[in-house]
């Protein structure tokens, strides 16, 4: 059916759009591929473990960097560190490069830069949740349709042989697009 | 379990099977390391931890056999974590870091890793990391089959009973040449087992190091031979070979300090001691200062005369990679006036801590463990340190950057000790708003008895001028206590035993409190923000399919299914089918499929759905450990 096709190129295009833009890279290709059927939420785990992480770790920032007796940079910095470590584990590039960048001015100790660089940093982050969220929603909802349709040939098998071939091809686009079959008993 | 049975049942499958302590501070990055260790096939038990992780490996020494660890942790530096280890089970370990500086990477070797890893880290190396199992399997095979000394102790190697009640393969360190002093090759060539290879392991217990150091620093460093340490020593079942091996790293550990300690003294050198020129450089701040003084060749001859024993700044002159930059060469220049006759060079080597096998402690709480016994026989010139409450879970190294701006003067008496402590905190704490500040003036105060003692300050904040990383900085700390308690001793014998102590405690509490002040509140900030994860599924998920399903269902039939939530996202549109998929009879079981079809979507989809929003409470997880 179309609005299938449709689904799985939608799926497609965003993913490689993210690739493209910068947003993810290699790293993140290859947390997709460790999902299988033992773990098939692998990566979204990973990412809703990030995104907490990487808001706390941006608070904790923005705090140091709003203290009036000084700026703790030691602490900032190794707020960095860690980000930049978890960052580059999930494949988020630009939010990785971004604390590079903030890395240099904060060993500066240059206040008005760091602003800047959390700042840009927080944009970065935002953009990867938003695109990451939505990338998930889409890859959540062929795996539900697909589930929906083997359920329904299931439930149908005198229905016509079309569903079957549904199927087949949600599977098959499912597993192009970089997602895993759910099983379905 | 036994060695052989672990090689026998590994053999058919080994590298399958291996089993892995992970330890990451990172959930993310702890997630995705023990995802892909269990790709690899590997056993894999995770924690965030580094105290969890080394309760972990000392309840059972035979849980594991490869230790990966982060080297950033809030609770205990990586390293730190590597040398107990190392120590205590001797175990392969493996650094894993975001930052892959070349000094850092030195620094993990020096530490005793036997590998280094850069974040993200890929599967295909997790693949091959089974070989650092196997090389130290191997090399201890080979060892004990082609000894080449026959062994006194070899009878008492094969009756060794457990140390530690756990048996298994005790891989020490070679040291070939008993009665040979040695500066020799500490790469550590791994232990031959002179007689059955079911050894069981010794652990390095806080008593044990204790009777060890006692034994070394009554033999002199240079001639504690692992033979007669053992004698002193006087434990049973205990071998040479056990000796031998904590010897090698006992002083690998102490280079290592010492090369740190070295570039301190050079700065305590100059800035001299308890004279006029000392209070006169009391006031004087900074580097610029340094240099100052540096310049002064008459402050130069103040300050060295009552300066430790040359032979001990002689040897610490030899640079050693440990990373610290920014050493004024001025302090370098100046050691070629020390040339006081002095102690011999291994009171270096005795007087510098070293890290018993004792969680929990941080390296200078070894440090009076270690030298407590000393004091028992102060006929010797040993550094004191008196045991003191230093605070819990306190690290020297980690985020120690703060840790340079840790004063440290010496007291003769009592009274002053607690003052001192605390106008070093003071100092300390508020040496990371100022750049500078001299606590000479404060320690000064005593007279005579301060002239041993100098005043590190400029030289910490050369350091943190210079902007050394954290472990770099840390090592200042350390090395001013080994400065500190060089100096002290040569000046303050018998009839001051006490000072030492007092000097060393003030040492002791100085840095560790000083440090504990900063890492706590930074542990602080971390602990309270970090999410504490339930896995707690969120069980709304699937009633929120069910319901929107039977009501579609009482409108028509036609629907294969209609989650409002995916009509919400606009990705789906289910439109009621005309074909002739018709399916009249079949609302309640298809009810029934939708609902068991939920099951195998995530639980709580409709919350990720609706809300939008990953990382929300109900987010089921699999945790381990």
């Amino acid at each position: 059916m179309d609005f299938v096709n449709q689904l799985q190129r939608k799926f497609i295009d965003y993913s490689s759009s993210l690739h493209r833009e910068g947003i993810v890279d290699d790293q993140f290709t290859q947390l997709r591929k460790l999902e299988d059927e033992n773990s098939p939420h692998f990566v979204m785990e990973v990412a809703s473990l990030f995104f907490e992480d990487c808001e706390k770790l941006i608070n904790n920032m923005a705090i140091a960097l709003e203290q009036k007796q000084g700026v703790d940079f030691k602490q900032i910095e190794e707020c960095i560190h860690q980000l930049k470590g978890s960052s580059s584990s999930i494949g988020a590039m630009r939010v990785k490069n971004a604390c590079i960048a903030f890395r240099s001015f904060s060993g500066a100790q240059n206040r008005e830069g760091c602003l800047r660089c959390l700042q840009q940093l927080s944009h970065e982050y935002s953009l990867l949740k938003n695109k990451l969220q939505t990338l998930f929603r889409v890859s959540v909802a062929s795996r539900c349709l697909y589930v929906c349709l083997v359920i329904f040939c299931r439930e149908n098998e005198h229905a016509e042989p079309f569903p079957d071939v549904l199927v087949f091809q949600l599977e098959k686009q499912i597993v192009a697009a970089g997602g895993s079959i759910p099983r379905v008993h | 379990m036994t060695v052989e049975q672990i090689v026998s049942e590994g053999k058919d499958q080994f590298p399958i099977g291996m089993r892995v302590l992970a330890v990451d501070d990172d959930p993310t990055c702890l997630l995705l390391l023990g995802t892909l260790l269990r790709r690899c096939q590997y056993h894999v038990t995770t924690t965030s931890q580094a105290k969890t992780a080394l309760k972990m490996l000392r309840e059972n020494k035979n849980k594991f056999d490869l230790v990966i660890s982060d080297v950033h942790m809030p609770d205990m530096d990586g390293f730190k974590l590597l040398e107990h280890v190392g120590l205590e089970m001797d175990l392969p370990v493996i650094m894993l870091s975001a930052n892959g500086d070349t000094k850092l990477v030195m620094k993990g070797i020096t530490h005793g890793a036997c590998d280094y890893l850069l974040k993200p880290v890929r599967i295909e190396e997790l693949q091959n990391i089974w070989q650092h199992v196997v090389r130290r399997k191997k090399k201890d095979r080979c060892n004990s089959g082609s000894k080449d000394k026959p062994h006194p102790d070899s009878g008492e190697a094969a009756g060794i009973g457990n140390v530690d009640n756990n048996g298994k393969l005790n891989k020490k360190r070679k040291d070939q040449n008993e009665d040979e002093d040695d500066e020799r090759d500490e790469n550590g060539h791994d232990n031959e087992d002179p007689s059955a290879q079911k050894k069981p392991r010794v652990v390095w217990s806080v008593e044990l190091h204790r009777k060890f150091v006692a034994a070394v620093n009554q033999l002199g460093i240079d001639k504690a031979v692992p033979k007669k340490i053992l004698e002193l020593m006087n434990v049973e079942k205990l071998t040479r070979e056990n000796v031998a091996s904590h010897l090698q790293k006992f002083r690998l550990y102490l280079k290592r300090i010492s090369c740190v300690a070295n570039q301190q003294a050079n700065m305590a050198a100059a800035l001299g001691t308890a004279d006029s020129a000392y209070l006169r450089m009391g006031s004087l701040n900074g580097l610029g200062n340094f240099h100052t003084l540096a310049g002064s060749d008459q402050l130069h001859n103040a300050a060295f005369r009552s300066f430790p024993p040359s032979g001990v700044l002689g040897r610490l002159n030899t640079p050693a990679g440990l990373g610290i930059r920014g050493l004024p060469s001025p302090g370098t220049i100046q050691l070629g006036h020390v040339q006081n006759s002095g102690n011999p060079t291994n009171d270096l080597s005795k007087l510098q801590s070293f890290v018993p096998g004792n969680h929990n402690t941080n390296i200078l709480q070894g440090m009076p463990m270690s030298l407590e016994l000393d004091r028992l026989q102060h006929n010797k010139s040993v550094g004191h340190i008196g045991e003191l409450p230093t605070t819990d879970s306190t690290t020297v190294f980690p985020g120690s950057g703060s840790l340079v701006d840790a004063r440290i003067t010496g007291f003769s008496s009592n009274p002053l000790l607690g003052v001192t402590s605390n106008s070093l905190m003071l100092e300390g704490s508020s040496q990371q708003a100022t750049s500078h500040t001299s606590v000479s003036a404060i320690g000064f105060q005593n007279g005579n008895a301060l002239s041993d003692f100098t005043s590190i300050a400029p030289a910490s904040n050369q350091l943190q001028d210079s902007k050394a990383d954290s472990q770099g900085q840390a090592s200042p700390i350390n090395c001013n206590a080994g400065q500190i308690i060089r100096s002290a001793p040569q000046e303050w014998n018998a009839p001051r035993k006490d000072a030492p102590y007092q000097s060393h405690a003030l040492i002791n509490s100085s840095i560790p409190i000083n440090s504990a002040m900063i890492q706590l509140g930074q542990c602080l900030d971390r602990n309270n923000s970090i999410f504490h994860r339930t896995t707690d599924l969120d069980s709304v998920g699937p009633l929120n399919f069910v319901d929107p399903l039977s009501i579609k269902h009482s409108e028509g039939d036609n629907y294969i299914m209609e989650p409002s939530v995916i009509e919400k996202e606009g990705y789906l549109m289910f439109q009621p089918r005309p074909h002739g998929s018709h399916v009249p009879d079949n609302t309640g079981s298809l009810k029934d499929l939708a609902s068991a079809m939920m099951k195998q979507v995530p639980t709580n989809l409709s919350v990720l759905l609706q809300e939008g929003d990953f990382g929300c409470n109900g987010y089921s997880l699999r945790t381990s450990i």
